[in-house]
């Protein structure tokens, strides 16, 4: 066996979600060669699944009046927890804007303006002015001063995954899907593509490309209950991190959603809770308000799903059928129209998998791992630390937009935004970049994935199961790296998953690996997600402070004395935890302070 | 205890030299809540770790889990045990091309889809970063989204006469696709340049009548409706051509 093709392109990307597609369509638009990779085919990613909306200051709903790219910004570094890179979150404010009118031009059913006076849920009573109408509306979401979140109905990833698609379709980039990078080819400095598995023959090939890009999405499957979709196993982010010489930035900051829905686990947008809806706990209690009098449901996702977590902790729990605790979203009093109408997709997920019509009936939520802040660190411009001519976006990169806790609507935002952004930079590198490649090395590394490969068939290296230890990996960060916290229990995840780690050395298949065999391509992915979930484990436990969605029940205040810096994980050659290195987080535009909503604000236990 | 369920699943992988299709039978426990999501993982985890199939978003979202469930078109991750008979067929679904067992080629059918009806915005305007969006009407807006939602899944294809018995049929997912674009006032194609795309019988006028893909579509869209809508709009625009696709009225 050896490499069955070898492709030589100027700009190889991983992934073909918004992050991936917006990207290669700047590098396409400007003459470059461009391919792309992807497990699935482009329409099927994890983008598609995006609900509620992606946040923009356009500023022409009744409650956007006044918006802008300022504003937006310091709703996004309160979010952060002052985690984020400043510079990026208002380069992003700035763009975003462009961003969504560039999507209509490119044919986006944005939801517009319609003229009128129109009563809220809340019993406020707004009017939407004749001169916006017809313009891009907004809707209300988690931790934002403004109406800023552009949508269409509950399906915004869709439409926009849907148009920036037939935009790689007019321009002819060709999309190899089924394919699957497993490793980074490099020399300790230049990074020249990778060795990528077929998902449809199981044969190995060859990518090489003066620039690569990582746009893998999130890794939410290291957890057993994710809203993520299965694919979403941070494969990107781990075959750059195996390089020994690439870091995962911030890796512990993991965002909870506020409402997944039991036993599914399935996303219920944000959307739902912007639009006016309530969370209610086993009394049918309004108990939001209760903890957040400024917010209620509406602060960010890690304040509200910590708020969640101490009320079912305090006794207020639902116990259903459903989960064995859990509480109640009620968007019945939005009436039917609104419902099939502006949440129409989750109307329907709660009618195929519970039921449920939440037009007449409660439906079931409980906090639920939803994305990865940290990710494959990069500068402002998108370069990977580490390698030259690789880069790293959207859920897969740590830019860092997000710092320790992500605004709901800034990620699909962040999507189109980077790809944009660093798009330019990539096409700007790769016109002065040269493709010298040595081809001896290039063999190694195919060489080396054929051993794996040929080890895992055998048995050669031990007889583990693989899909045993992906359960019990993604029963580990339940127990111990949830939303709350301790030294002690974290300090078990840890030595747990290392355990499992060295276990994942040993496995061998117990069906014959013949062709695009699914047990290999676990089994080939199991280490990386191993050390994905160490890299927040581990910087989970060194981190002793609270920021954002890290919630240490030991040290639960902010420490910007200490902690104002990001964590940088890296993994060296024959190690079994992570290597951790520390960064300053520089703010220079906004100076760390009070978010207006959360513990430090409305105190432990609200009121 | 739950029902005994009895799987025969379809097992056939092209690229192991010397496999041949065949029926392959397994048995699983059924417990409350059971989808055929949980089910062919459990059996590909327990059972046989060679079973091939795709899931993606599990939430009937993304259109990769599409397959024949007791001979209709369907998405496994939202059928839940429950609703079927305690023996359980599965087949891949037809016309798409075969990668395994019951994992079918969706996506190079509708990228070459995409790619014949041209299913891209067509505007002279360029794009000005500086100028507000264009207005439009909310109630358009949402006439746009209706037809977009399409997930693309494959089930309409598979339920076709049709499709079935001619490679270049562009299914009711295809006509439908085309009718998106025919209301959405930033595409400025002519009703003649869609007759291009769609006004023959590999498009619109290939369809028989059926209708097993409205009765079978998992997003509940209205083909039926968008397959007269296309229909008329190319008739009337057949009317106004001469045989040469000249304009002559």
């Amino acid at each position: 066996m050896s490499a069955k093709n070898a492709y030589i392109c100027d700009v190889l990307v991983v992934g073909a979600g918004l992050a991936a597609e917006r990207s290669a369509v700047e590098a396409a638009e400007a003459g470059l060669n461009v391919i792309i990779l992807s497990l699935v085919p482009p329409r099927r990613s994890h983008s598609t699944a995006a609900q509620g909306g992606m946040q923009a200051s356009l500023g022409n709903a009744a409650l956007a009046k006044g918006d802008n790219p300022k504003i937006h910004f310091e709703d996004t570094v309160k979010g952060s927890d002052w985690g984020c890179d400043q510079e990026v979150a208002k380069m992003f404010c700035e763009t975003v804007p462009i961003m969504i009118r560039q999507l209509d031009y490119w044919g986006v059913p944005w939801n517009r303006v319609t003229a009128g006076k129109k009563k809220l849920p809340s019993g406020i009573e707004v009017e939407d002015t004749k001169d916006k109408e017809g313009l891009i509306t907004a809707r209300d979401f988690g931790g934002v001063a403004k109406w800023r979140c552009c949508y269409t109905s509950d399906g915004t990833g869709h439409t926009v995954q849907f148009v920036v698609d037939t935009v790689v379709c007019k321009l002819g980039i060709p999309v190899h899907d089924r394919m699957e990078a497993i490793a980074i080819i490099h020399d300790g400095e230049t990074c020249y593509g990778v060795v990528a598995r077929c998902l449809r023959t199981g044969e190995l090939n060859v990518y090489l490309a003066k620039s690569t890009v990582i746009a893998t999405g999130g890794a939410g499957r290291i957890y057993a209950a994710s809203t993520n979709a299965v694919i979403n196993e941070g494969t990107g982010a781990a075959i750059a991190l195996n390089t020994g010489l690439v870091p995962l930035g911030n890796m512990e900051a993991v965002q909870f959603h506020p409402t997944g829905m039991p036993p599914v686990f399935i996303l219920m947008t944000e959307g739902a809770r912007g639009d006016g809806g309530y969370l209610l706990d086993k009394n049918l209690h309004r108990f939001m308000p209760d903890y957040e009098p400024k917010k209620k449901e509406l602060a960010s996702r890690d304040v509200v799903s910590r708020r969640m977590i101490q009320h079912i902790r305090a006794g207020y729990g639902v116990q259903s059928k459903y989960a064995p605790q859990h509480l109640w979203l009620d968007i019945r009093h939005l009436g039917r129209q609104w419902v099939w109408t502006n949440l129409r997709e989750i109307a329907t997920i709660a009618g195929n998998f519970n039921g449920l019509d939440p037009a007449k009936d409660l439906v079931p939520v409980v906090p639920t791992q939803h994305y990865t802040m940290g990710g494959v660190r990069t500068n402002k411009w998108g370069y990977a630390y580490g390698l030259k001519g690789l880069f790293a976006i959207g859920e897969a990169a740590c830019w860092d937009l997000h710092g320790f806790n992500r605004l709901g609507g800034n990620s699909l935002a962040e999507t189109v935004t980077a790809g944009y952004i660093v798009g330019k930079q990539i096409v700007k590198y790769t016109l002065g970049a040269t493709q010298d490649f040595n081809y001896k090395l290039v063999e190694d590394f195919v060489k080396q994935e054929e051993e794996r490969i040929k080890n895992l068939i055998s048995g050669k290296n031990g007889k583990e199961d693989v899909f045993e230890i992906r359960d019990a990996m993604q029963q580990t960060m339940m127990d111990h790296v949830h939303i709350f916290r301790t030294g002690p229990s974290l300090e078990q995840g840890v030595a747990k998953l290392q355990e499992l780690y060295r276990r994942s050395l040993k496995i061998g298949l117990h069906s014959s690996g013949q062709g695009a065999n699914p047990e290999l391509a676990q089994a080939l992915r199991m280490p990386g997600m191993l050390r994905t979930a160490l890299c927040v484990a581990y910087g989970g436990l060194m981190r002793t402070e609270s920021r954002g969605s890290h919630f240490r029940e030991d040290y639960p205040k902010r420490d910007d004395a200490n902690w104002l810096k990001r964590t940088l994980a890296y993994w060296k050659e024959g190690a079994d935890l992570p290597t951790l290195d520390y960064e300053p987080v520089a703010c220079p535009i906004m100076p760390p302070g009070d978010r207006g909503y959360g513990e430090a604000t409305a105190g432990p236990k609200g009121k | 205890m739950g029902r005994q369920l009895s799987f025969s699943i379809f097992r056939y992988n092209p690229n192991i030299p010397g496999d041949a299709p065949r029926m392959q039978e397994y048995k699983l426990e059924e417990y409350e809540g059971m989808t055929l999501f949980v089910a062919l993982n459990d059996i590909r985890e327990k059972l046989d770790p060679t079973l091939m199939f795709d899931f993606v978003c599990r939430a009937a979202i993304c259109g990769s889990c599409a397959m024949m469930i007791n001979g209709r078109p369907g998405l496994a991750c939202k059928t839940m045990t429950g609703t079927l008979p305690s023996r359980i067929n599965l087949m891949p679904l037809p016309v798409f091309k075969l990668i395994g067992d019951l994992s079918v080629d969706t996506g190079t059918w509708f990228r070459n889809l995409q790619v014949r009806t041209e299913s891209w915005i067509h505007t002279n305007k360029k794009f000005d970063p500086e100028a507000l969006e264009v207005r439009m009407e909310n109630k358009t807006a949402e006439a746009i989204y209706e037809p977009e939602r399409c997930i693309e899944c494959g089930c309409c294809v598979a339920s076709c006469i049709t499709a079935n018995i001619r490679d270049d049929f562009l299914g009711a997912t295809g006509i439908n696709r085309v009718g998106r674009f025919l209301i959405d006032p930033r595409d400025e194609r002519t009703d003649a340049e869609y007759f291009e795309v769609v006004g023959s019988e590999e498009g619109a006028f290939g369809c028989v009548g059926l209708m097993a893909c409205d009765d079978n579509c998992p997003i509940e869209l209205p083909l039926q409706q968008q397959l007269a809508f296309v229909r008329r709009k190319m008739a009337q625009a057949g009317l106004k051509l001469d045989l040469k696709g000249m304009k002559i009225s």
